[in-house]
């Protein structure tokens, strides 16, 4: 269906089933209960999985396809978060037109680092888009602070003209972003039995987005076009002899990489408007780096679960402190209790990071193919050897 | 005139420790082909070698002085370094007080442990692999590396002072003839100078004079062909990647009086030190010690008033903006060889 | 998976009835029947405490924490109630708050405004938290308040010190115990004049983001307002570790005074790097050059090591004050964990104290009652002598301290010596002064 074959639909079905129970999904533990502080159900968290979800996976449309490791990616995320809240501040708190302006305004930024860009392959391709972003973010944070408000980020405020909007509301608070009346932040809650779900209309129109991106990345996938990125990555030269041009098709999958990363970055002032000059920083864009590697470059899922679990980490793991490990372990005998939170405690809180550093070397090590591979095996033991060359089709290797 | 002198001499030494760091990286990733994202978190680890030898140096035992108060109101415990009370109290302040140069000689074998250790147990294994596979697992190895500094030092940077004859500066501008206080510098950032073109010196002249030294530089130029020559090259890979641990350990244990150490001092480096490196050329040693000191000479100048008025910010992009203008004149840096990282 | 029954047709209609689906509730976090954001229903009350764990203020991040969990523990009855006994307002009976027992969450806000505020969010969406407290930076504060705003629950500022938090960028949900900028020059202005003498030309290095240009605005105000000369003002990028470029033509430029506007890492490095200079050693225009910090952290100061003895600056608060308050919280903290608190565990001591005070005032966790209880509230007893909290801005007046390196330490802990303590009167500004124009307040928002 929708021009793909079987195995793609399928794909894009699971992923489509998978986005929209997310509430359930994600909260399988009762309310209230000792591991209720693994739930990742609530807005923000969801919102950030399928954004990050976006900006990974147009990542992988220029990495996984044509080889080229950008590491500055996030300034257009950045420029995209810029663009969307100073439409917020300028025209009108619909997200409509700040989604629209932060893509063109970040395929725009695009065409231009990458047109430099591209004349250098490999290492010096990563070193001069890395320059470019470092750039970006030290003006960003400084000299620029008129238009990106520096070190706090980009905001919100009551005296912003909104011209299409109202610059506050009536009872003189500002206005929250929406989609033609529907805001954003609006939650449905469904309480059943001990679980709490929470149905929010930002994660519904992120989800929408994040399918229509990845319906879109699929595509490129199985396009000529893409057939031709593909050459790219694995002999350039050959590609030149036949008498083909690269430089135009990387400029697109460059271009086309950015406006997802524009898309993202749209979407997060969208949820939340504000725009912050950390977004634009080396490390930002190693994320989105780490995330495609994690969970299997070149590959269609594995972007997505590699953003997911970076965030995952991110966002639950700092949250445990010492406090809620006694609460797990309180069934334990004194001594042995605290024995227990000793040990676990470097892990958690403070020390997610050292669980990430951990879990990024287990994968990298056991894992070539990053967390797709690990699904894959997973698959391959339930459904024996008969059906293992089926499992290929998450993994489509680029080259 | 004298303002151009003195921002030369900064640049000079902030350029030493950029070349310093950028040379053992490149030592990897010229005999290795690996890119080590670790390799920052290396010259912190060196840093911390000085911090941790000023710790053991003050060990201490507690005496308890009745005359004093702790913030409590309790009486206060002194604390006693035991080298104080081995050596008798000149003596072992002395000692205390030159920390940082011994820890020069504490630090090499454990950097060259450390870096036999990585090689041996972990990089080895990810010579055939994708550099995206090596940036993965090297990130997350200095992410781990930093986060046990960090559990046991703190997130505080740590201060480790350079002996008290270093104190000071050293006034150049008299000797050149210019007015007394135009052009002073500290007497240590000068022997962080002299050290770095010591090491320089030393690491060139290794590869340069010694036959080993000649099968890396071959095995750098073509590793297949060296293995076919029934030459043991992994072996002699494991050591260069000891030697690049202790390049970047020694650059870090230098560092550490200019300023104080904390845990994520690699990772403030990190960045900067790949620029180097590219800028220079990939797997030219020469060029990634030129590049340094180019840098570095560039980035003082740029943070000189006269030309911040000029151009806003300039301070603020300056490596990065050179580092786009040489790439995009010279396709492979200062010094690149054809062909090595381009694919 | 049959091709046939997605025509246009059943697409266009299962899309707009999923459409409908997500369309009609439009009710924010709180189910609607409660009154505002988050509001306790149960045997609790939950607090959530978002404090740098990670990069390089975790460790100050982590002091705070501490005395978060001490404040906690206070006022469920537990310890030896601290600073609750010597506060002037006897309200809070170590029942918790409102008879509700005082429960919190943690979170990392890696010093990175949009960090902040995913844990922040994760706070209030996932743990129901009613107010949300903490933070190391200028940049974090600002954006965290921005989100309690809309999100309709109190923001307790923690360690923040730029003019703009409780100036163009004041929100009516945000409250502030911490000084400020302009304090600091107010403060620091008459005791450098009397040290150093009123004939004297400064040198500004400034960190280039807002909090720094702020507190550079502030400072050469206070002393050119004394007959101070400035000779320069540079900014210095964020990211810069080694300032020797930025500080070796300070000599060269005939000031006698050099003024860091730096915090954290960064003042660590360019006051090391200052002194290496020798700068301190020098004699210039016939006087012995001098460094100053106005914003003093002893925590952070530590890692200059003995670089800071004789500088001066200003801190919020310092462990050595002989005041009942600091004692008595000095006391339980150095109890408790065994080494003094820093001035961000006390001011995120007091402002958790401060909330729970105003919550039971007004008999009510709603942000409004909260913030109406808390606008023009005069106290005592919290370690920096009387003080009060303007309705204006929602900016705490206080005394401000005057400190300076010690020359002989006794501990790791002693660090600065008061050299005086600048009575609130003399820091105290119009609400509509220049340097904190532009915003307003806004209305309270309890969300719902």
């Amino acid at each position: 269906m929708l021009g793909l074959n079987k195995k793609d639909t399928t794909l894009l079905l699971v992923v489509a089933i998978l986005t929209l129970c997310a509430p359930f999904i994600l909260n399988p533990f009762p309310e209230g209960s000792a591991l209720a502080q693994f739930n990742a159900g609530y807005p923000d968290l969801m919102q950030r999985f399928v954004i990050f979800g976006i900006f990974a996976i147009g990542f992988n449309i220029l990495f996984g396809l044509t080889g080229y490791l950008s590491f500055g990616h996030a300034a257009f995320l950045g420029v995209g978060s810029y663009s969307a809240v100073w439409m917020f501040k300028l025209l009108s708190m619909n997200v409509i037109p700040a989604i629209i302006l932060s893509m063109i305004v970040s395929g725009l930024f695009a065409v231009v680092i990458g047109f430099v860009s591209l004349r250098r392959s490999g290492i010096y391709f990563s070193i001069l888009t890395l320059a470019f972003a470092q750039m970006s973010f030290n003006l960003a944070y400084s000299v620029l602070t008129p238009i990106t408000n520096g070190e706090t980020g980009l905001q919100l405020t009551l005296n912003d003209p909104r011209i299409l909007g109202m610059s506050a509301t009536a009872d003189g608070s500002i206005p929250v972003t929406s989609l033609f009346g529907l805001e954003m932040r609006s939650t449905y809650q469904m309480e059943v039995g001990a679980w709490l779900f929470q149905f929010n209309a930002g994660y519904y129109l992120c989800a929408a987005i994040m399918l229509l991106a990845f319906y879109l990345a699929i595509r490129i996938f199985r396009s000529p076009f893409g057939m031709m990125l593909r050459a790219v990555k694995s002999n350039q030269q050959r590609m030149r002899y036949t008498g083909l041009n690269p430089r135009p098709y990387t400029l697109a999958a460059f271009v086309i990489s950015g406006m997802y990363a524009g898309l993202a970055g749209g979407l997060m002032a969208s949820m939340d408007p504000l725009a912050g000059a950390e977004r634009m920083q080396w490390t930002a864009s190693g994320e989105v780096v780490l995330m495609t590697i994690l969970g299997g470059a070149g590959t269609l899922i594995g972007p997505v679960l590699g953003a997911g679990f970076i965030k995952y980490f991110e966002n639950i793991f700092s949250k445990i402190n010492d406090n809620v490990l006694h609460s797990w372990f309180s069934f334990l005998p004194d001594g042995l209790e605290d024995f227990i939170v000793t040990i676990v405690h470097p892990f958690i809180g403070k020390g997610w990071h050292l669980t990430l550093g951990i879990l990024f070397m287990l994968v990298v090590i056991f894992l070539p193919g990053g967390l797709v591979e690990g699904g894959q095996r997973i698959a391959r033991l339930f459904r024996g050897k008969k059906t293992a060359n089926t499992s290929k089709t998450k993994t489509e290797p680029a080259e | 005139m004298d303002a151009i002198i003195l921002q030369i001499l900064n640049g000079l030494d902030k350029g030493s420790a950029y070349a310093l760091i950028a040379l053992g990286l490149t030592l990897i990733f010229g005999t290795l082909g690996v890119v080590n994202f670790a390799h920052g978190a290396l010259f912190m680890i060196g840093s911390f070698c000085a911090v941790t030898l000023s710790k053991i140096l003050n060990l201490s035992y507690e005496v308890v002085d009745p005359t004093k108060k702790d913030f409590l109101g309790n009486p206060l415990k002194v604390k006693m370094p035991y080298v104080e009370s081995w050596f008798g109290t000149d003596m072992g302040a002395a000692i205390i007080d030159w920390s940082v140069p011994l820890a020069i000689l504490f630090s090499i074998p454990v950097m060259i442990c450390i870096g036999f250790i990585m090689e041996r147990g972990l990089i080895k294994h990810f010579y055939k692999r994708p550099h995206a596979d090596q940036i993965l697992v090297t990130f997350g190895l200095a992410i781990v590396l930093q986060e046990i500094i960090k559990y046991f030092y703190g997130a505080n940077p740590i201060p480790t002072p350079a002996p008290a004859v270093f104190k000071g500066s050293f006034d150049f501008g008299v000797i050149l003839g210019f007015d007394p206080n135009t052009i002073i510098y500290p007497y240590w950032r000068l022997v962080y100078f002299g050290f770095a073109a010591l090491i320089i010196g030393a690491v060139f002249a290794f590869l340069q004079f010694t036959t080993f030294g000649m099968v890396v530089r071959a095995g750098m130029a073509d590793r297949e062909t060296v293995g076919l020559l029934g030459i043991n090259i992994d072996k002699r890979f494991t050591i260069m990647f000891g030697l690049a641990a202790a390049v970047a350990g020694l650059a870090g244990v230098m560092y550490a009086p200019i300023n104080s150490p904390n845990y994520h001092m690699g990772m403030d480096f990190l960045v900067l030190s790949f620029v180097v490196v590219v800028v220079g050329g990939m797997g030219s040693l020469p060029g990634a010690v030129a590049a340094g000191f180019l840098l570095g000479v560039l980035e003082s100048f740029a943070s000189m008033n006269q030309i911040k008025s000029l151009i806003p910010g300039i301070d603020q992009i300056i490596i990065y903006l050179v580092a786009i203008i040489i790439l995009l004149t010279r396709p492979r840096g200062l010094m690149g060889r054809k062909g090595v990282m381009e694919d | 998976m049959s091709k046939t029954n997605l025509t246009r047709r059943g697409v266009l209609k299962s899309g707009a009835v999923a459409g409908a689906g997500v369309a009609l509730p439009t009710i924010f976090t709180a189910s609607s029947a409660a009154a505002y954001t988050n509001e306790p229903t149960g045997s609790t009350v939950t607090l959530g405490f978002n404090v740098p764990q990670t990069g390089p203020y975790a460790d100050e991040g982590a002091d705070e924490l501490r005395a978060y969990q001490l404040a906690v523990e206070h006022l469920n009855g537990g310890g030896d109630g601290g600073m609750l006994n010597t506060f002037s307002s006897k309200e809070l009976k170590g029942n918790g708050i409102l008879g509700k027992k005082v429960e919190f969450v943690t979170g990392d806000t890696q010093t990175k405004s949009d960090a902040a505020r995913a844990s922040a969010k994760s706070m209030i969406e996932k743990d129901g938290a009613i107010m949300i407290t903490g933070g190391s930076s200028s940049g974090v504060a600002v954006a965290v308040q921005g989100l309690c705003q809309e999100a309709g629950v109190i923001f307790m500022a923690g360690l923040t010190h730029s003019n703009d938090t409780t100036g163009k960028d004041k929100k009516a949900n945000g409250f502030r115990h911490f000084f400020n900028a302009y304090m600091s020059g107010a403060a620091l202005a008459p005791v450098l004049a009397k040290a150093y003498g009123t004939d004297r030309k400064a040198y500004h290095l400034t960190a280039d983001y807002t909090w720094g240009w702020t507190q550079e605005e502030s400072i050469v105000a206070a002393t050119e307002a004394l007959g101070w000369q400035t000779v320069n003002t540079v900014k210095t990028p964020l990211a810069q570790t080694d300032f020797s470029s930025y500080i070796a033509p300070v000599l060269n430029s005939g000031a006698d005074v050099l003024v860091l506007n730096h915090y954290g890492g960064n003042m660590v490095n360019s006051l090391t790097n200052a002194v290496q200079f020798g700068l301190r050693e020098k004699i210039v225009n016939g006087k012995q050059f001098e460094i100053v910090v106005p914003l003093y952290s002893r925590l952070m100061a530590r890692g200059a090591g003995e670089n800071v003895k004789g500088i001066m600056g200003t801190t919020n608060w310092h462990w050595s004050l002989q005041d009942e308050g600091s004692k008595a919280f000095v006391k339980s903290f150095g109890t408790k964990y065994g080494f003094p608190p820093s001035q961000a565990a006390h001011t995120t001591y007091c402002q958790t104290l401060l909330y729970a005070d105003a919550a039971q005032r007004a008999g009510t966790f709603n942000p409004c009652g909260i913030a109406e209880a808390l606008e023009g509230f005069d106290f005592d007893g919290l370690g920096n002598g009387a003080t009060t909290y303007r309705a204006a801005d929602h900016q705490c007046f206080k005394d401000v301290l005057v400190v300076r390196g010690k020359e002989n330490p006794t501990s790791e802990f002693d660090l600065l010596e008061i050299v005086e303590i600048t009575p609130r009167g003399q820091v105290e500004y119009a609400a509509d002064h220049p340097m904190f124009a532009g915003g307003a307040l806004g209305t309270c928002n309890p969300g719902a």
